[in-house]
Order: structure tokens, then C-alpha cells, then sequence
């Protein structure tokens, strides 16, 4: 009921902020629901957006620079098959979002089918987080004292610190869908960022570290449990570390990956293969996998856009679907898949919350929110322990998939060879590149040590990028190949 | 408020909107302003197996202006170009320039450095495709590409795009200057699957500024499924250290790397692997970069940059040697140089294309790689280590013996444009950076 309540205050608001100053109310928005599904459609959508960003940097021990945002603007979708109509306007008033509604329905040829009627009712979402505003949740004067307290804590770990940079982000994402169906749904999202990144120097040898953190939540966030200054320290941590690092070796080995932002791997192994999109039309290496087994018995993973606060989650989706946890793979077997409406109505499934756009200017596709495997039994040390020769990662940067082939990579930023089971001398960088439909299938230890990003995550597909997250405990890969120089 | 002139289509112009811009920012104290502000509009079709799959109207509109309070500054940007946001904007600007540093580097190009002229560059070809058209285009691409090979099974479908736009640059030291152009593109990108049922994806593409110089869209289809069904039967290679040769579409990020370590902030920051080397032997001596930014219809031409500083033709590396950075106004100062006219990146730049085409490298090669994708992120710009993943050919005797996946290839940058043992004459032309395929004397190849 609580979320009901939230809901309806955030429809409230959204109708005041988006529709109201145009002078849009129900009936209007009938009118353009009506205009557009007199064309012969499957669905239809209007999605209104207002967003508000800032970013604040620094750099050699100043905030010199910083930036404000706004954005605003309504898009228009139609559905007949599998063909999709797409126009937007960047003004919100009935002229413009009648013309888009006109260029968005001739995707459909034959007109005048049938008119509907459609009722406006409230859809169901969820409260994940408080509809704060972080830009004014903290003055400004405030963040920058923030950021120049995180470079002085980075400065004081070590003398070879030689550079910090630092930067707060914020945003107040306000959404409001309605769909053919009548339903509509509201969404006032915060997210925040802060991202520290070093160089330190030592012998005219320079290497680099980096940590953030963040989450759907105000700045307050950054000011608790000294969270800011936890990342400041964790960034020269790395930093240090990759100074003393030797050349990775090259070639195929046990992996071991650490608990926490490794999870990236499931992200592109497995999450970008299972989109409802890639599955309906064929390409995806899993592509008609359902209910086969392809990964180890010990991993089960699941993708949960309805963590209370976390960076991927959403009270509902992009299409006013309310986000859920979606198991995708259980004890092994392949169990689902990440859909959005039209996917999901074309291949014959329930729609799983995972529809979701860049903005108004973009279309929404299915797309991952928190992508994560559960924990296992064995302690981590254990796993350590039973490997002879090996590599452990523990920090990643980015990665990438081609959904068709399943390879995939994901580049480690701190890395260490494991030795007669103890964790030896730091390694250099190095990409690891394995099979998505494959790589599972080799684990054999999953640690109990289930840990979730800490809120860094953009994940890119089609040019549409949205925030997400990522987690795993600690893993046994027996086989994977590290890209290093050393043979 | 002052009134602003409305075109027919409700919009004020992109003019009028810069000059209210700067006004405000002045009226709220600013001792000097600039403003970037571009409008456009587009369409793109996406045909997949031969039915539409989805037609986008594209509208993009956008201002960003900074603001100075003497050496201090601050920036925002809307899409909403009504007064009520661009005042919202501008205040918003002012606002953050409170409360940052002072930074002396701070400020406006100097006037010196400036456009005085704006040439045509031949960008402006408008071009007026209907949804059917674009439809029928994209049918034909698609359609091409299934016929060419029988193992050609699925697809993602083929697109045709279109785009034609003005963006701005505007101080409030008097600089207007406005620059028109258009971009076009089709697309195609499909599915093969060997007997095992195996598959493969691969595309081929076509951009340009001009609709009429557009290749016919059966050829894009083709390539596309020649490349996708090369790729069938792919197989991991074990680790080894071999020469490597980058089909030219994959060379570029090879340059893109270059670019970026020689960009100001990744030097005054000393995040760079390539600090202090203006100077220096970087390539070997054949080896000659340039921009060329005035190049009539180029995807990379302007005729000023980011801050309205001239653009001109002009050496990166010569002999080998580089012979400077790539640095806007901002970082000049900083480091104690001169602007080059790179604030927003490079323009058109262009390797010296060497003798030999891809066949000729590859017999000059002999036994070794051919990369002709890669994948991932696994560059350290502060260390110039290389790791990414790979997919390609094996080449024995100057010739693809197999295809080639799950492998990764590694060095480090400063090793690798050491090595640069070739340059193709087979120069890719469909982006702002140029070059033909390169030939890398040795690198570490991750597999099995």
C-alpha cells in the first residue's frame, strides 16, 4: 500500500512538473492516444521526461570547472508487429506532440481500423527510493569543500600521489509514461556519483588508480561512513599497487575473480546475451537456449531492477513496468530472459521490467538494471587456496561482448598471480576473453562473499547509455584466457 | 526579457538565441561568455529481412554556453530553448562560477587565433529522402546480402540515415560563426551460420556528406555478408609472439590512442604515456601524420574549432618525429604553448598511405595475424600498456589460412607505433581519422 501512496504522489508531481504548464491533462491526452491508435497499432506510448544534471571536477587541488544540464522533452512510439514508429519533440505542448503522434503512427499503413477509446488508470510501481532532488541536497559552497576533502585525503596517503582528480555528479530524473493500455505510471529518480582518479610517481615510473561509488539517493550519501574518503584512499590503493606490478603472463589459466564490480563479467558473458531482442530475432548466441544447461551447477543469476537505493534500479521501467528480480540462470539452467513489452508480446512472455531508454530522444530496448550471482558456500580464502598457478583479479575497467559469437572481454585493472595457492606479485592490466555460453560452465567454486558494485557502473548498447549494476562473490574459472605480453 | 525574432517554424534562430545567451550572461555579470549551439534534424529506417523494422524522426537541439567571471568559470546546457530555460541556463552557469577556483589559464581564445573567414567546405547537402525511399534503399541493401551467400541466415537489418544541421560558436567578444552540413549513411549488418550451427556477425557501412557520392546499396550488402561469412569456422590460435596486421577500419583506434595521449589535459595532468615527446622519434622515419581540415566534403572538416581558433593544415609527425600536441586554448596556456586549433579533437586526420595494398601487406607479413576486430577497453593511457580482444585470420604464406576468435593481442603503445613496419595504400575514408591497414612487427597473442 506504501508504494501505492508513493506512486500516486509521484504521478501527482510529474503531471504538475511535465503536463500541467502545457495545459495537458486527461483529456488531451486521450485526444493523442486516440489520434495515434486510429492507425491499426499493437501499442502505443508517450513518454515525458524533465531532467536536471550537474557535475563539479577538480583537479591539482581546485573545482575550476563545472556544469548544469536540463533536458526535457516527449517521445512518441508506436508498435504494429514488429515495426516501430519513433518521433520526438523537445517541447512539451499539444501542437508538437500531435505532430509527433502523425509521424509515429504512419508506421502503420492501414488507417481507420478502429478508433479506441482508452481509459487513463494509475499502474503499479515500486518505492525504492525517496523522490529527492540531489542538487539542492547539499550547497554548493558544500560540494566543493566535499571534493577538495576528498583530494586532500588522497594527497595525505602517500607522497608519490602525484595528481587527484575528483568529480560529484547529480541528477533529478523526472519520467511519465502512458501506454495504449491506459495506464499510466510516474518516476521521480535521483542518482549521484563521486569518482576519485590518481597518478602516482615513483622513479619516473607513473601508473594510475581510480574509485567512485553512488546510488539512487542525495549527497548525503558521499558524507556518511566517510564514503568519500574511503574512495580517495581506495583510489591510491591501486595506484600503489599497479606501480610494483610486472608484465601479466599470456595465455589460458585458472582465474579467480574477487567479489563485488568482477560481477561485469556476468554483465557481458551472459546479461547482454539473455535481452529479449537479440533473443526473438535469433542472434544471440543463447538464442532458443531456454531451460538448457550452460553454466555450472553452482551458479544461479539473476538480474534485480528492485534493489531498495541501488544505481540500476527503477521504481518502474522505462514503460511503466515495475521493475522485479528476474532469475536468469538457476543452479545452471537457463531461465529467462530480460524483456520489455514488445519483446515480450512477440515472443509469447511476461514483460520483466527491464524496458528502458536513454531519454525521450532515444527507444526503449530491453536492458539489464543489478546483474548478479548469488553466493555460494565456500569462504574465499578457500578458493585462494586450491588454485597451484593462476590469476586473481580483483578491479576491472570496461568490457564488451558480440552477442552473436558469445566472446567477450573485460579488461582487470588490478590483478595478481596466485601462487601454490597464496596470492603473489601484482600484475599489469591485461583483457580476459572467454565464451559467454561457455565460461559459466567452468566454474567450479563459488565463494560465499556475495558483494554488490559500489555504484559505478554505464552500460552502453545501440548508443543508449543507462546506469547499472553489478555483483558476484568471489569465483573459480577453471579457464580463461588473460591477454598479458608475458608467454 | 528582450524579444526575440521567431523563424516560421516557431524556433528562434540559433543567431538570435546566441546573442540573448550572451546578453544574459553579461546582465548577470559575466565579464565574458561563449556559447555552442547547434540544431539539426534527421531520419533513419531500419529494414530487417525485408520488413521495416522501425523509422525514427530525428529533432536534436542544443546550447551550452560558459560563463566568465574573470578568471573564474562556470558552464550549463539546455535543450529547451525558451527564454524562461535560457535564462535558467545562464543563471545556472553564473551560479556555479561563484564557487570555483580561480584558474588564470581561464578564458575566451585570444582574438589572434581566430577564424577570419569562414570557407565553404562543400558539408551542406540537404538531402531529401522520403520514409520510402529510405525503405526501399534499405530493402535493397539488405537484400543483396542475403542473395551473395547461401550460409547468410538472419540479419539485424540494414539502415539508411540521414542528417543535416547548424551548429554555432558565439563570444561575447564579437565571434559568430556558423557552420551547415550533412551527414548520410547506410548500413548492413548480417548473420552467417556454418553446419554446426555456428554463427557469425559482420557489416559494412557508408557515410558521407553528400547523398550522391553514397556507394550503391547493394555493394554495402555484399561486403557485409563477404565479411560475416569469412568469419564461420572461427577458431582460438594458441599463445604466441607474430607479426600483426590491422585491416585498415581497426588501424584507426590507433590513432584515436595517439590522439588522446597527446590531447592537453591527458598531458598537463601527466596522465599520458607520450608526455614530454614532442620531439622525439616516434614512428619510424617513413612515417607522416597530418590534419587536414579544409578537405572540400570531408567527415572531419571545419573550418574553426571548438573555440572559433582557425583550423589549417598541419604536421603531427613528420619524419617520425612528433612534431606537436593537439591543444585548445585553455591547455596551451597551461603548458606554455599555443593553441593548434584542437579544441574538440582533431580534423581529418590522415596518414601518408604507403606502396602496397591489404594483399601486398600481407605477403609482406608472410606468417602472422590479421586483425579485423576488436573488442574491449584494455588501454592504460597513462602507461601506454595494450591488451584487447581480437578477432581476425591466420596468415600463413601471405595468405588467410583460417579465421580466428577468443584471442587477445597485446603490447604497449610506444612498442607498437616503434613498430609500425607498414602502411596500406587501402585507406579507409569514412571517419575524421584516415588511414590504410598497418603492419606491427610483433605483439603477444593471448589463446589457448
Amino acid at each position: 500500500m506504501a508504494t501505492d501512496i508513493s506512486h500516486a504522489q509521484n504521478l501527482e508531481k510529474a503531471q504538475e512538473f511535465l503536463l500541467t504548464p502545457a495545459g495537458i491533462g486527461a483529456a488531451e491526452l486521450e485526444q493523442v492516444m486516440g489520434r495515434i491508435l486510429s492507425s491499426k497499432l499493437d501499442y502505443a506510448d508517450l513518454y515525458f521526461q524533465y531532467s536536471r544534471q550537474e557535475s563539479w571536477s577538480l583537479e591539482e587541488g581546485q573545482v575550476k570547472s563545472g556544469s548544469r544540464h536540463i533536458e526535457q522533452g516527449v517521445g512518441v512510439r508506436a508498435i504494429a508487429g514488429e515495426k516501430t514508429g519513433f518521433a520526438y519533440s523537445d517541447e512539451i505542448v499539444m501542437p508538437a506532440l500531435l505532430d509527433a503522434a502523425q509521424a509515429a503512427r504512419a508506421i502503420a499503413r492501414s488507417g481507420q481500423d478502429k478508433q479506441q477509446a482508452i481509459t487513463i488508470h494509475s499502474g503499479h510501481s515500486l518505492a525504492l527510493y525517496a523522490p529527492c532532488d540531489p542538487l539542492s541536497s547539499l550547497e554548493d559552497t558544500a560540494k566543493v569543500a566535499l571534493l577538495e576533502k576528498v583530494e586532500q585525503e588522497a594527497r595525505r596517503q602517500d607522497p608519490r600521489v602525484k595528481q587527484v582528480m575528483a568529480s560529484l555528479g547529480g541528477s533529478q530524473e523526472t519520467v511519465l509514461v502512458m501506454r495504449s493500455d491506459g495506464v499510466m505510471a510516474a518516476d521521480i529518480r535521483p542518482l549521484v556519483r563521486l569518482n576519485v582518479s590518481v597518478i602516482v610517481e615513483q622513479d619516473g615510473r607513473r601508473e594510475h588508480g581510480s574509485s567512485g561509488g553512488g546510488g539512487r539517493t542525495d549527497y548525503g550519501y558521499f558524507l556518511t561512513e566517510e564514503r568519500a574518503l574511503g574512495y580517495a584512499r581506495e583510489a591510491v590503493r591501486q595506484a600503489l599497487v599497479n606501480l610494483e606490478a610486472a608484465p601479466a603472463p599470456a595465455g589460458t589459466m585458472q582465474v579467480v575473480l574477487g567479489p563485488g564490480w568482477p560481477g561485469i563479467l556476468l554483465h557481458e558473458a551472459i546479461g547482454h546475451g539473455l535481452e529479449g531482442d537479440f533473443n526473438r530475432k535469433g542472434t544471440s548466441a543463447f538464442a532458443g537456449r531456454l531451460g538448457e544447461k550452460i553454466a555450472s551447477s553452482a551458479c544461479t543469476v539473476v538480474d534485480d531492477g528492485a534493489l531498495p537505493g541501488r544505481r540500476g534500479s527503477l521504481n518502474v521501467d522505462d514503460e511503466g513496468t515495475p521493475t522485479q528480480k528476474t532469475v536468469l540462470i538457476e543452479r545452471g539452467i537457463l531461465k529467462g530472459y530480460l524483456q520489455d513489452r514488445m519483446n515480450a508480446r512477440l515472443m509469447g512472455m511476461a514483460p520483466t521490467g527491464n524496458g528502458r531508454r536513454e531519454s525521450y530522444a532515444h527507444l526503449p530496448m530491453p536492458r539489464m538494471t543489478n546483474t548478479y550471482m548469488l553466493a555460494g558456500e565456500t569462504p574465499p580464502e578457500e578458493i585462494i587456496a586450491s588454485v597451484k598457478k593462476g590469476l586473481y583479479a580483483v578491479n576491472f575497467g570496461g568490457g564488451q561482448v558480440d552477442i552473436t559469437s558469445g566472446k567477450f572481454v573485460f579488461s582487470a585493472s588490478e590483478a595478481y598471480l596466485i601462487e601454490n595457492g597464496r596470492i603473489g606479485r601484482p600484475v599489469r592490466g591485461a583483457t580476459l576473453i572467454g565464451s559467454g555460453p561457455e565460461v559459466l560452465t567452468r566454474v567450479t567454486m563459488v565463494g560465499n562473499d556475495l558483494a554488490l558494485d559500489s555504484g559505478v557502473g554505464t552500460c552502453g548498447k545501440d548508443g543508449q547509455s543507462v546506469p547499472v549494476g553489478v555483483g558476484q562473490p568471489t569465483l573459480r574459472i577453471d579457464g580463461l584466457t588473460v591477454g598479458g605480453t608475458e608467454e | 526579457m528582450g524579444a526575440i525574432s521567431v523563424d516560421t517554424k516557431g524556433t528562434p534562430s540559433l543567431e538570435d538565441l546566441a546573442a540573448q545567451a550572451l546578453d544574459l550572461a553579461q546582465r548577470h555579470g559575466a565579464t565574458a561568455a561563449e556559447v555552442n549551439s547547434g540544431l539539426g534534424k534527421g531520419l533513419s529506417v531500419t529494414v530487417r529481412r525485408g520488413e521495416v523494422e522501425t523509422v525514427e524522426h530525428h529533432r536534436d537541439k542544443s546550447l551550452s554556453i560558459t560563463v566568465y567571471f574573470g578568471v573564474r568559470s562556470g558552464s550549463a546546457s539546455t535543450s529547451d530553448f525558451r527564454p524562461e530555460a535560457l535564462l535558467e541556463a545562464v543563471r545556472g552557469a553564473c551560479a556555479i562560477a561563484r564557487y570555483t577556483a580561480e584558474d588564470p589559464f581561464n578564458g575566451l581564445a585570444d582574438p589572434a587565433d581566430l577564424a577570419k573567414s569562414i570557407p565553404d567546405l562543400d558539408l551542406h547537402h540537404p538531402w531529401d529522402l522520403t520514409v520510402d525511399d529510405a525503405i526501399g534503399l534499405a530493402q535493397r541493401c539488405e537484400s543483396a546480402a542475403f542473395t551473395t551467400d547461401p550460409r547468410i541466415h538472419n540479419s539485424e537489418g540494414a539502415t539508411v540515415t540521414t542528417h543535416e544541421g547548424v551548429d554555432l560558436y558565439a563570444t561575447s567578444a564579437g565571434f559568430m560563426g556558423t557552420v551547415r552540413s550533412s551527414r548520410h549513411g547506410l548500413s548492413c549488418a548480417v548473420l552467417g551460420e556454418d553446419d554446426q550451427g555456428r554463427m557469425q556477425r559482420d557489416y559494412d557501412y557508408a557515410s558521407t556528406r553528400d547523398a550522391r557520392d553514397l556507394p550503391d546499396p547493394e555493394s554495402v550488402g555484399r561486403e557485409a555478408a563477404r565479411r560475416a561469412v569469412r568469419r564461420l569456422g572461427s577458431r582460438q590460435i594458441k599463445t604466441c609472439q607474430v607479426p600483426v596486421l590491422y585491416e585498415a577500419p581497426v588501424a584507426r583506434s590507433l590513432l584515436s590512442h595517439l590522439v588522446s595521449a597527446i590531447t592537453g589535459p591527458s598531458l598537463y595532468r601527466r596522465s599520458s604515456f607520450l608526455v614530454d615527446s614532442v620531439g622525439t622519434q616516434l614512428f619510424p622515419e617513413t612515417v607522416h601524420l597530418y590534419e587536414d581540415p579544409h578537405r572540400l566534403k570531408g567527415i572531419g572538416s571545419a573550418p574553426f574549432d571548438n573555440e572559433g581558433v582557425a583550423t589549417r593544415h598541419s604536421d603531427l609527425v613528420a619524419d617520425g618525429v612528433l612534431r606537436r600536441y593537439c591543444l585548445d586554448s585553455y591547455s596551451a596556456r597551461k603548458l606554455k604553448l599555443v593553441t593548434t586549433g584542437n579544441s574538440g579533437g582533431v580534423h581529418n586526420l590522415m596518414i601518408k598511405p604507403g606502396s602496397e595494398d591489404l594483399a601486398g601487406l600481407l605477403r609482406k607479413m608472410g606468417r602472422g595475424l590479421l586483425v579485423t576486430e576488436l573488442i574491449g577497453f584494455g588501454i592504460n593511457s597513462v602507461t601506454g600498456d595494450y591488451s584487447r580482444g581480437a578477432a581476425g585470420f591466420w596468415v600463413e604464406g601471405g595468405e588467410l589460412a583460417y579465421p580466428v576468435e577468443e584471442i587477445t593481442i597485446a603490447s604497449n603503445l610506444r612498442d607498437m607505433y616503434r613498430g609500425l613496419v607498414a602502411v596500406g595504400r587501402d585507406v579507409d575514408r569514412r571517419h575524421n581519422i584516415c588511414t590504410g591497414s598497418w603492419l606491427i612487427d610483433r605483439m603477444t597473442v593471448a589463446g589457448s
